[in-house]
């Protein structure tokens, strides 16, 4: 653990999210609007994990997630845990969870539902969470985990 | 009050399905009232469905409304480039109440998000098409005196046959019923509904075999259309294509109390020679719908 945080600099003040896929980092970053922030952040790909094989990690400093902002993540980062930290210190460990309601972040897989063909969000209810079924709320059709795109 | 629109057969509640049967039996007895009176109903359909749009349409000026619209959105602003957000944004404006029949799927649930009148769902795609069900359901209490404790054979597409899907999921909230699929293995029940079946404790059983003996004890046997480009390997139907024809010779086991629905229109999966069979249901099926979408119209509007 030492080796691995290393690789990627401390904070001070923030959150670390932690078993992140690594081909999944960068959508990791952008559901999260984390491009979009002015808040230091670092981030490493590609990290040796016993339980991914190869994982990420991204550090935000003075960054603390609702639990609604980071269950958005669940969907493609079902392992992410989460280490809150204050003063260089762990103070709380989260995992994530997948929300009831999936609001944009997933397009719906068929082709002929009104959220393809005119510009408005996807919505989903989660009808089943292992194996992972989305139903839509507007065309009522299950988008599986195969199936999934995310928007 | 929050507004009270039809788009999907599970928006309606078990008592909303008794109070629409209550409700047809009473237009039945008297199509002409003059509920909408001063009212004016928006009948949108961005495809033609003559059959549909005539009972709604027929259906309103029974309740004395008025109705405006267009039957296919050629001739609409649609063609224009419009979206469906800004024509229902500008219908809704004018209108006590809108009718929709979209071809694409989900349409209708946005649409009755963006309205601020109450939207019926007329069909969208391969969707809901929630009015069909509940004339179905009428035909059912009509014929049999019930809706619970029925026998229900389904026959024919049972895997992208909408009415089928939707009738299984609005009577399954009524006691003692017992579903049988008759369908060809690429066109079987969707294991979703079985499995809903399943987790409610309905009985359902499952059938390749289309034979008189299979459905001697029917009280309802709604048969669908067996479609060609449903078949990904155009041999599979022509293996099948004949397998799932209701012939009248195949009732002689069935019960007198049996009837015959169908969602029509019909092509070939009923031989005319069913039609003069007291059995045979499909055509005041049709007429049950005009006095069904009275009843949905009423209870949308809180008219009765
Ligand atoms: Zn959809």
């Amino acid at each position: 653990m030492a080796k691995n945080l290393l690789k990627v600099s401390a904070i001070k003040d923030g959150t670390v999210i932690d078993h992140i896929p690594s081909d999944k980092l960068f959508q990791v970053i952008s559901i999260l609007g984390l491009d979009r922030i002015k808040n230091q952040i670092t981030f490493g790909a590609n990290l040796e994990s016993s339980k991914l094989g190869s994982k990420a990690i991204i550090k935000v400093s003075n960054k603390f997630f609702e639990d609604d902002e980071i269950n958005k993540i669940s969907l493609i980062a079902p392992n992410a845990k989460l280490n809150i930290i204050k003063d260089y210190e762990v103070i709380d460990k989260k995992v994530v969870e997948i929300p009831k309601t999936v609001y944009g972040i997933v397009k719906c897989f068929n082709p002929k539902c009104i959220t393809n063909n005119e510009n408005i969000p996807t919505k989903f209810v989660v009808a089943s969470q292992e194996p992972l079924e989305l139903k839509c709320h507007y065309c009522e059709k299950i988008t599986g985990r195969d199936e999934m795109v995310i928007l | 009050m929050k507004k009270k629109d039809l788009i999907s057969i599970t928006d309606y509640t078990r008592n909303d399905y008794l109070r629409i049967m209550e409700l047809a039996a009473e237009f039945e007895k008297n199509p002409n009232q003059n509920l909408l009176e001063g009212k004016v109903v928006a009948s949108l359909f961005f495809e033609p469905s003559t059959r549909t749009r005539l009972s709604f349409e027929t259906a309103i000026s029974r309740l004395g409304g008025r109705i405006v619209g267009f039957s296919d959105s050629s001739s609409s602003s649609v063609t224009k480039g419009e979206t469906l957000h800004d024509t229902i944004r500008m219908v809704s404006n004018y209108v006590d109440l809108i009718v929709m029949r979209h071809p694409i799927e989900g349409s209708a649930r946005y649409a009755s998000e963006v309205s601020k009148v109450p939207v019926i769902n007329a069909g969208d795609g391969a969707n809901q098409h929630p009015t069909q069900t509940l004339l179905d359901m009428y035909s059912i209490i009509k014929t049999q005196g019930r809706l619970d404790n029925l026998k229900i054979y389904m026959v024919g597409d049972l895997k992208y046959g909408r009415t089928v899907h939707s009738l299984i999921m609005a009577l399954s909230e009524f006691e003692g019923q017992e579903f049988h699929f008759i369908a060809p293995p690429e066109l079987a029940m969707p294991r979703e509904y079985t499995q809903f079946l399943k987790e409610k404790n309905i009985p359902c059983y499952e059938y390749t075999d289309f034979t008189p003996e299979v459905i001697a004890d029917a009280d309802i046997l709604y048969m669908t259309r067996v479609q060609k480009e449903r078949f990904s390997d155009p041999i599979e139907y022509e293996k099948v294509k004949n397998v799932y024809i209701l012939k009248n010779e195949m009732l002689k086991l069935t019960k007198d109390s049996l009837r015959i629905l169908h969602p029509l229109p019909r092509v070939n999966e009923i031989c005319t020679d069913v039609d003069s069979n007291p059995k045979a249901y499909y055509f005041t099926q049709a007429l049950n719908g005009m006095y069904t979408r009275e009843a949905i119209i009423a209870h949308t509007l809180g008219l009765k």
